[in-house]
């Protein structure tokens, strides 16, 4: 914590409210620097109380309609990146084709910030502690960004870059996150270690699976807080891979960890217990997969 | 249970029953009037600049821009705020040889905390005073800076007071009995060294103070969310040179204070002298940060101790030795040493053995002060003896309870003197240990952890006695030369229309004080509690007492209240008496009317005795006045505290590869002597473990290498939260103070005062199988996995 900046009152700003996508770019392009888009607030108000941002403007994209709504589109669920949290858990149309999202959901904070945070906010500001921008990595998932040259989709694996670093470029819009549809063949797990209900992990992993009988066609597994970005474990996953999951396949990828992963210093949790923990982690919920999770 | 202080069956007998508070619909609805909503006419705000070192001198201060922004009205530095506030320091005098610097509101030349507030802005708002923090340019040089216990005791290392010969503030020693003899005769010594983290209060409403001084009146108001009125209204009387009637102090609404709101605080004086300066309303309401950097923090010790046992396991001796580091200053006008001082004087308190030797040694460092919270020393104390209770029953091969129910002080064995040389009039471990066995259903929880172990399931059971502190005379800290008292008064008056009015010293921050003084009042004049108005917390209006702090509310505070009534009672019968033509002891009260004692028939409402007395005293015998208010005042005597007891049981899970540890269950048998209000008993019960439970797992103030505080935030300090709450079962033992007639003893802290050691108990009882154990708290998976060798 930084002492310079304790303050709990925003610094004066201004407010916009957009109805339409380019109002928003438009207000943003003109403001430059000095804008900041405002969804759920769950995470930027407290930057500006805190000061640790202070823009001259507020953009306030709630209001525009085609950030909105959930539908299948081809072989993909499109969900508005205006989706709430809390909407990850009621509805339907999640349930059944994101089945992943919505066994994250309620890990992400509490009923009041679920009931603000949205899916756009949340992968645009790419906490590496955060669930569901390292699920659209297990999903395979793509963001879809709208900006002054125009209108784009950027795969999951290449959207996270580094620490709160993404592909988005200043100015641009998440419109929604296109995650392709759960199908009959495909198994998935999520879990997280926390020392308390609604926490930000010690860590955190969920995993997406298509199999035949019990072998392993092809697997996602992404884990977060355990470094800069959500991370996929390309090693791990290389070895589960066209086997089925028995104990020692499950050892195999615990042990390729320690490849996958370099969890950074903190005081509180050092880098050799956080691996230790993800590798519990990952043999209890490849354990359940193999259970027919 | 012991018989009631009257038959619960009558009518108006409130004492002992489960009576809803008065005032919990009022806050429920949003009705609270707490400072932090308060607005006053011509009300200005105050921010503070905080030093974001630990340790260094402020070569200049630049503040002309600040000035100069629009809607500032001050900008202050120590220097500033020197010229009108005398310094204070946090001694007292039975602490013998003690020492601590002096402070001031605001430093005049040296910062010795990450945090400490350094340079005050009034302006309009706070947005605007924060805006003008900014503006504010500080040259700091850094010193060398002193952190961890070990650092501040290196001879010719860093001192926190440059000038000083070291960085100890306290000492002192306890030797009693033989205790090397009582060592090299044992059959089994157990020996560990504890560490226990430092954590603080995280109240749901921070610090809170408008100050208002009218230079016209020359009097000063100060609405201040706090539990102890009187005390700072002495202390801004005298710091500030304002005579102490002209000092009023208005304690309304408080949201939790748990001790933390006992102290002085630089920025609280800061904004009494800011406001007299202004000659405006200044108001200060500490934020969630703010609170983590100046808040009193508690706890942070080191103890080494040892228990010598004999072969079959009778406790011989204990040797300890605690350290304790406090921050940069002590506490005014309590002190920082209380803590350790309890610590090393409850240490094995439930127990019959006589050597004990202690030594205390108190530590300045370059962080924020620590100081009197919830429960001061009593779950360190606790959690020492108990763990090594349960290291010798392991080694003797004893079960914890058989180890305990052999060495506690037999029920009928007092009074004693503890081995620490603390009188005891009156405890029950036997009753609660036998109570708590049955409640926890202790064989069925022992049979269940040796089936689930075979399935590499580590269920953890523990237990932990303790005795706690309450009722505090004149020996707390009166006699150290504190002017903050141990008495408590009480004013109550019959109105005419024949309801009571009961303004008292004690306080309300949530706990039902109002709620329990109001149930007295009413069982003991004889009438409806709703007829019962209870005001607290005004100096103006409320007699001067020692308040709330200490569990002391209901055992004096419900005393004063229970005589002031009772002598209402005589001087209404009186009156009755002359109407009537009767004896007044052939008079009695009940539900608001004067009755015939033997009988029980209704003679005459006492809203007609105050009638005549209020409005026609002309039909009342000659000579007669009516005495309808009455005061009274009581100060504790006899024992110099009210000690309590009681025992608590916990149930666990330890998640081996994770380190995470499921609560199941908690329960406790506890003596409080007479329980006034078993609901409002409960929930004292209930929170304090919860707050004890949050100190077992969750709560710490982690400080990095250059003394920066490197959790201050909600999101990074753990407080205990409902998921992680277990169930919680409550038993009563009831042993009433003789000292007393009300009886009642103090309950607020028995809680928290064992839930850590039990837990820290059941953890260790888990980890049987694998030969780790865990002597520090909070137990964080980190511990528990470095413990088990798992990374
Ligand atoms: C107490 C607390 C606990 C929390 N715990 C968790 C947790 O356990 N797990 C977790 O994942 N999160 C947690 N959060 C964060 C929460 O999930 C946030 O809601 C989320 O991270 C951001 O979503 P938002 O809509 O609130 O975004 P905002 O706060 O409105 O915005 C965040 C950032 O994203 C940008 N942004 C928002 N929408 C878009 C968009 N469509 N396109 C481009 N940029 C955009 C904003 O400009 C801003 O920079 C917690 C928050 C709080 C306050």
């Amino acid at each position: 914590m930084d002492l310079e900046e304790t303050a709990v009152k925003a610094r004066a700003f201004s407010y916009f409210r957009a109805a339409r996508i380019d109002q928003a770019l438009d207000a943003h392009a003109r403001a430059g620097d000095e804008a900041r888009f405002i969804a759920g607030g769950q995470s930027l108000v407290p930057a500006l109380s805190l000061r640790l941002q202070a823009p001259r403007l507020l953009i306030d994209i709630t209001h525009i309609d085609e950030l909105r709504g959930i539908r299948r589109d081809g072989g993909y669920l499109r969900i508005g990146a205006l989706t709430r949290h809390c909407e990850m858990l009621s509805e339907p149309l999640i349930a059944e084709f994101a089945p992943l999202l919505h066994a994250a959901a309620p890990f992400v904070a509490h009923p009041a910030i679920r009931n603000r945070g949205t899916l756009g906010g949340s992968v645009a500001l790419a906490d590496p502690a955060s669930e569901f921008p390292a699920m659209t990595l297990a999903l395979d998932a793509e963001i879809e960004i709208v900006g002054p040259s125009g209108r784009r989709r950027v795969k999951a694996d290449d959207f996270f870059i580094d620490l709160f670093e993404t592909a988005l470029q200043p100015g641009e819009l998440i419109t929604a996150i296109y995650v392709p549809l759960f199908k009959a063949d495909q198994r998935f797990a999520f879990d997280e270690l926390a020392r308390r209900r609604g926490d930000y992990a010690l860590v955190g992993c969920g995993m997406l699976a298509t199999f035949t009988g019990e072998r392993i066609d092809d697997i996602r597994i992404s884990f977060f807080s355990v470094g800069n970005t959500p991370i996929r474990v390309k090693g791990a996953e290389a070895t589960l891979i066209g086997s089925s999951l028995d104990a020692e396949r499950i050892a195999a990828a615990q042990g390729a960890l320690e490849g996958d992963l370099a969890p950074p210093e903190s005081d509180e949790v050092p880098p050799a217990m956080r691996l230790h923990l993800a590798r519990v982690l990952l043999g209890r919920l490849l354990g359940r997969l193999g259970e027919g999770a | 249970m012991s018989a009631p202080l009257t038959s619960l069956d009558r009518p108006n007998s409130y004492i002992g029953r489960s009576v809803p508070r008065p005032n919990a619909k009022r806050l429920l609805a949003g009705r609270g009037r707490y400072i932090s909503d308060l607005k006053l006419p011509r009300m200005l705000h105050a921010a503070f600049l905080r030093s974001p070192h630990a340790h260094a001198k402020i070569a200049s201060i630049k503040a002309d821009a600040a000035r100069a922004y629009e809607g500032v009205h001050l900008v202050a530095t120590g220097a500033d705020l020197a010229k009108i506030c005398t310094p204070w320091t946090g001694t007292l005098d039975h602490f013998k040889g003690m020492n601590s610097a002096p402070q001031w509101p605001l430093p005049l030349d040296r910062v010795v905390w990450a945090g400490q507030a350094v340079v005050a802005v009034v302006a309009e708002s706070r947005a605007i005073a924060e805006d003008a923090l900014e503006l504010i340019d500080v040259d700091y040089e850094d010193l060398p800076v002193v952190v961890d216990i070990d650092g501040a005791r290196e001879a010719g290392g860093a001192l926190v007071n440059p000038g000083s010969a070291n960085n100890i503030c306290f000492r002192s020693q306890l030797d009693n009995g033989a205790v090397d003899d009582a060592f090299a005769h044992a059959a089994h010594v157990v020996e560990e060294e504890f560490s226990f983290g430092r954590h603080t209060a995280v109240t749901l409403e921070p610090r809170a103070i408008v100050a208002d001084y009218d230079p016209a009146a020359g009097m000063l108001t100060v609405h201040h969310g706090t539990q102890t009125p009187y005390q700072f209204q002495d202390l801004y009387s005298r710091h500030y040179n304002i005579p102490e009637a002209r000092v009023r102090v208005i304690a309304t609404d408080i949201g939790g204070s748990f001790g933390m709101k006992l102290h002085v605080y630089h920025e609280d004086m800061a904004v009494v002298g800011l406001s007299i300066l202004l000659g405006r309303p200044v108001k200060y309401v500490a934020d969630r940060m703010e609170s983590f950097v100046s808040d009193i923090h508690a706890r942070d010790h080191r103890v080494r101790a040892r228990m010598a046992l004999d072969a079959k396991g009778e406790i011989l001796a204990m040797d300890v030795e605690d350290l304790t580091a406090i921050g940069a200053f002590s506490t005014y006008p309590r002190t920082s040493v209380v803590e350790g001082n309890q610590v090393i004087r409850l240490i094995g308190a439930p127990y019959r053995f006589k050597n004990y030797r202690a030594t205390l040694e108190v530590i300045f460092q370059h962080k924020v002060q620590t100081s009197q919270y919830r429960a001061v020393g009593h779950p360190i104390a606790c959690a020492v003896t108990e763990r090594l209770v349960d290291m010798a029953a392991s080694k003797v091969g004893l079960d914890p309870f058989a180890i305990r129910a052999q060495n506690v002080i037999p029920d009928d064995a007092y009074p004693q003197t503890s081995p620490t040389g603390y009188r005891f009039e009156a405890l029950s471990h036997q009753a609660c240990l036998k109570r708590l066995h049955e409640i926890m259903d202790y064989d069925a929880l022992r049979a269940e952890q040796v089936d689930l172990r075979k399935r590499g399931s580590y269920r953890g059971i523990g237990i932990a006695t303790f005795v706690e502190i309450t009722n505090p005379s004149p020996a707390f800290y009166g006699v150290g030369g504190a002017r903050i008292s141990s008495q408590d008064g009480a004013i109550l008056s019959l109105t005419p229309s024949g309801e009571v009015r009961c303004l008292i010293s004690v306080t309300e921050q949530g706990q039902g004080t109002e709620a329990i003084i109001s149930q007295i009042v009413a069982d003991q004049l004889g009438l409806a509690q709703e007829h019962v108005k209870v005001v607290t917390g005004d100096t103006e209006v409320t007699p001067h007492g020692g308040a709330t702090w200490a569990c002391r509310g209901a055992g004096i505070g419900g005393e004063t209240a229970l005589q002031a009534t009772r002598a209402l009672k005589r001087n209404i019968l009186e009156i009755a008496a002359l109407i009537l033509q009767q004896q007044p002891s052939a008079l009695d009260i009940v539900d608001g009317e004067v009755v015939d004692a033997a009988t029980r028939k209704p003679r005459l409402p006492i809203a007609e005795i105050a009638r005549i007395a209020y409005f026609r005293s002309d039909t009342l015998p000659p000579g007669t006045q009516a005495q309808l208010t009455v005061s009274h005042h009581f100060a504790p005597q006899g024992y110099p505290f009210a000690f309590t007891n009681g025992i608590q049981g916990c149930a666990l899970e330890v998640d081996v590869e994770t380190g995470l540890i499921k609560l199941l269950k908690h329960f406790i048998v506890e003596d409080c002597g007479r329980v006034i209000n078993p609901m409002l008993v409960e929930e004292q019960l209930r929170g304090g473990i919860v707050q004890g439970l949050g100190a077992a797992l969750f709560e710490e103030c982690r400080y990095g290498d250059t003394g920066q505080l490197m959790n201050g935030s909600l999101a990074d300090y753990l407080v205990p939260m409902p998921m992680e709450m277990p169930d919680i079962v409550i038993a009563h033992v009831e042993t009433p103070t003789a000292d007393t007639v009300l009886g009642a003893k103090g309950v607020g802290e028995a809680g928290t005062a064992a839930a850590s050691a039990c837990v820290l108990n059941a953890v260790n009882d888990a980890l049987m199988p694998f030969d780790a154990t865990i002597n520090s708290i909070p137990i964080t998976p980190a511990k528990v996995l470095k413990a088990l060798k798992r990374f």
